[in-house]
């Protein structure tokens, strides 16, 4: 297994997995990929986002932490309109996606999220082959070309390191693999139809540290390619993943920095309580 | 004692109790209607013995035994019978003699004590005849032509062979009747209803309407000359078979003629073997599957009937499926849930706590009279005032139980749609799917075995409903087929026989009731049979999506 063994010094080694030593990020020198501009959200009378500004920079990944009900998964909701699916959701402020606000009602919501995919907690593949699931962004899009689909569909698994698992298997229901399988062809799915930002949520979650690993070290190579966003409960998997960390507490964001100042040396009281484990 | 409540034993013992108690009912009920149904083909023994009541002349009575039973003196003597005053206990039996046209009582109770001992005559035949019922007697000879050809043992052989051959040319008989001078007169009458048409059709000229109509009158006596020439062979193939006939000796001593023509069947079942047996019953069986029936409806078969049956469930899935499922699609998913939605979910589950009658009334209101009304004003004026669709009809009781069971479909769809989990739809949606597109692929799909489910349940319930379809489209008799070889081959517009309705017929409704009783068990049978064999089509159907559609939320 030397693929395991790979991952797992990647995943003892955060600093090597990011090759990062002597380069320090700096938050000024970014492009923005999103940027968010006074974010309020309300629950019917409940506020679930008080007024955030954040901005996403292109081509990093971004990490957001906070004890649960932070507001931090909804933030990311927010970021391709996922929350326009609960009836009681309101939203105020501007979220721009390269310029773009997406909130503006001339804005195809399905187009949108075409651009900013999203991956869930929990696995959610289709009842679908293996193959459908890859294909199914591109089936939508019209493409019917069976060369061009296998094409995508290769690359994109390989792309979540998962083609060597299901090469043989593509035309068997996605439900027969693993927890962790499922999260990486979900992924895979996602990246078939070449989002410019992609949208974690806890994607590592529901799955055993081998598997968390596997994502984590694929999150790191899809930066290359992407704009990440990934919310998480995990401190250690944000310090070890990411370039920039936000950490939110009561639907604020408290305090935005590239991962290194904000876990050795914190601006705010409230961020400094949280990472030392004195409260959430 | 404490303990043993507490430990919950008690109420796995009721529970267990109930689902015995219920397994018993449905066994019971399916096995004696397997019973008496199925023992109704199987050929009964003709038994002889000498009946007298008290020192009056024995007779002689020759019947098969249908049934026997055990009543008290004082019954018996309320109803008429002499029994001796120190007599309790008497037992009757109720023998079919048969030979309604000689007789005229075809069951007869006979008590048990002052009858001889049964002896069962190796040359009893019981003849089943297109008329009269069967015939219980004795083969005399056999004739052709009036004169006397075989006697004795001879006759018989004659008679089998010949019957055979008769058999033959009668079922060529009814070939010609049903199939070709029936097609041949649908032409005709559309040619009536072309004619009438040209007479209503206000734009002709007086010289067009008379070259049509001239073009309309050759085409008939063409078809004219081919009824004419299917007659003749009918009436010549009638005369060859009524040459033939053989004479028989009944119980009272009487002889009596019965042409070959008349004759079904002809058995000697005190002189059958295990094999024999086993074919006859297998034939007899096979008869009443396929045939059509006679004699008002207690002899022959229920082809009509089941017939009917299965092409109404089909037509009336093939409506309520994408209404049903559509309805459920659009409240479910579309409709905004609030006080309205809920009110229209209530009145739709109530919808299914309608008594069925009421629904045949709506049917009738409704589709029979004002759809299938105008239909014939707007279509069919030349036929008037014959209905075509105004009257009840196939397609008139497929939609009234649709309506009947749109509920079933609809509450059972909407399950389904509930039970799929909100990620995969969230999954759909985040790859850039509109709310259709995700519907379409992955939510219809997923949600098809509750549809399948609800189709089951329509089927079931559909298929045994009679009420709303006595005013809706059910006749006694049904002539043709819905189905048959003349344009355009499916006539929604025709009347059909039900088996639900046969039931009724033939149980209550007919002259002849103990003829009829096996025949209610059979016909039921049949109907259980066939509402299985359509539920597990369906059911597996439903197999199959949900295999294919199998995912961790079920």
């Amino acid at each position: 297994m030397k693929d395991e063994h790979k991952v797992l010094t990647h995943g003892m080694d955060p600093a090597s997995m990011r090759g990062r030593a002597g380069e320090k990020r700096r938050i000024s020198q970014e492009t923005p990929a999103m940027e968010i501009r006074d974010l309020k959200l309300y629950y019917g009378d409940k506020i679930a986002l008080k007024g955030v500004d954040l901005m996403i920079p292109k081509g990093r990944i971004t990490a957001f932490i906070g004890p649960s009900g932070c507001g931090k998964s909804t933030l990311l909701r927010c970021m391709n309109r996922m929350n326009d699916l609960i009836d009681a959701a309101r939203v105020e402020g501007e979220v721009l996606l390269h310029g773009e606000n997406i909130y503006d009602p001339a804005v195809d919501v399905a187009e949108l999220r075409r651009r900013v995919g999203m991956v869930f907690q929990k696995p959610n593949p289709f009842p679908k082959s293996i193959y459908e699931n890859v294909a199914y962004g591109l089936r939508l899009q019209g493409v019917k070309s069976r060369r061009v689909l296998d094409e995508v569909v290769e690359k994109s698994l390989r792309r979540a390191a998962l083609w060597d698992e299901v090469k043989d298997r593509l035309n068997e229901n996605a439900f027969g693999l693993s927890g962790g399988q499922q999260q990486r062809l979900v992924i895979a799915r996602a990246v078939a139809i070449e989002p410019e930002v992609l949208l974690l949520d806890e994607p590592a979650s529901a799955l055993d540290p081998l598997a968390t690993l596997k994502i984590e070290e694929l999150m790191f190579e899809l930066k290359e390619e992407y704009t990440i966003a990934i919310v998480t409960h995990n401190m250690q998997q944000a310090a070890r993943v990411s370039d920039y960390t936000a950490f939110m507490y009561m639907g604020e964001m408290v305090e935005f920095a590239d991962t290194d100042t904000l876990f050795t040396s914190p601006a705010k009281k409230q961020t400094e309580d949280y990472i030392t484990g004195r409260y959430g | 004692m404490n303990n043993w409540f507490k430990s919950g034993t008690p109420w796995i013992w009721l529970n267990a109790g109930a689902v015995t108690v219920s397994l018993i009912m449905v066994v019971g009920l399916l096995l004696m209607i397997a019973v008496n149904g199925l023992g109704h083909f199987w050929p009964k023994a003709v038994a002889e013995f000498d009946y007298a009541v008290s020192g009056d002349e024995p007779e002689r009575v020759l019947g098969e035994l249908s049934r026997s039973e055990t009543m008290t003196a004082a019954a018996m003597r309320d109803a008429g019978y002499e029994v001796p005053e120190d007599q309790e206990i008497v037992t009757r039996h109720l023998i079919k003699r048969g030979n309604r046209d000689a007789t005229g009582r075809d069951f007869v109770w006979y008590i048990g004590e002052n009858a001889s001992e049964f002896r069962y005559p190796r040359e009893a035949m019981v003849l089943e005849r297109l008329t009269w019922g069967d015939l219980i007697g004795y083969l005399k000879d056999y004739r052709e032509d009036g004169e006397v050809v075989a006697e004795g043992a001879d006759a018989r052989a004659a008679f089998e062979s010949q019957l055979e051959e008769t058999r033959t040319s009668v079922r060529e008989i009814q070939r010609i009747e049903r199939f070709e001078i029936g097609a041949v007169n649908h032409e005709i009458e559309q040619i009536r209803l072309q004619r009438r048409a040209l007479e209503l059709n206000p734009q002709l000229s007086d010289e067009e309407r008379a070259e049509q109509e001239a073009l309309l009158d050759d085409r008939r006596a063409e078809f004219q000359s081919q009824y004419d020439e299917l007659e003749q062979r009918r009436n010549e193939l009638r005369r060859e078979i009524r040459r033939y006939g053989i004479t028989a000796e009944l119980m009272d001593g009487r002889t009596q003629e019965v042409l070959l023509a008349d004759i079904v069947r002809a058995t000697w079942p005190n002189d059958m073997g295990l094999g024999a047996k086993l074919s006859h019953y297998g034939s007899t069986f096979w008869d009443f599957v396929s045939g059509f029936p006679r004699e008002a409806n207690t002899e022959g078969g229920i082809l009509p009937a089941i017939f009917g049956t299965v092409l109404m469930v089909i037509l009336m899935s093939i409506v309520v499926t994408p209404f049903g499922v559509m309805a459920a699609i659009y409240l479910r998913e579309y409709a905004k849930q609030g006080p309205l939605v809920r009110t229209i979910r209530i009145s739709v589950n109530n919808l299914a706590g309608v008594p069925s009658i009421v629904f045949g009334v709506f049917g009738l209101g409704f589709f029979v009279y004002f759809l299938g009304g105008s239909i014939d004003r707007t279509f069919y004026p030349e036929a008037l005032p014959a209905p075509t669709f105004g009257s009840p009809a196939i397609i008139w009781a497929s939609l009234t139980l649709a309506l009947l069971t749109l509920p079933v479909v609809i509450v059972s769809t909407e399950e389904g749609l509930s039970r799929i989990p909100s990620t995969i739809r969230q999954g759909s949606l985040a790859l850039g799917a509109t709310k259709a597109e995700t519907l379409w692929r992955i939510v219809v799909p997923l949600a098809a075995p509750a549809m399948m489910t609800g189709l089951i349940l329509a089927v079931a319930r559909a298929a045994g409903e009679v009420a709303p379809l006595m005013l809706v489209g059910v006749v006694k008799l049904a002539p043709n087929l819905p189905i048959d070889g003349s344009f355009p081959f499916l006539h929604l517009d025709r009347a059909f026989m039900h088996l639900g309705f046969h039931i009724y017929d033939v149980g209550f409704q007919s002259p002849n009731v103990e003829a009829g009783r096996p025949l209610v068990y059979a016909t039921a049978l049949i109907l259980v049979l066939l509402i299985i064999i359509l539920n597990v089509t369906a059911i597996s159907i439903r197999n199959y999506l949900r295999e294919k559609y199998k995912s961790e939320s079920d």
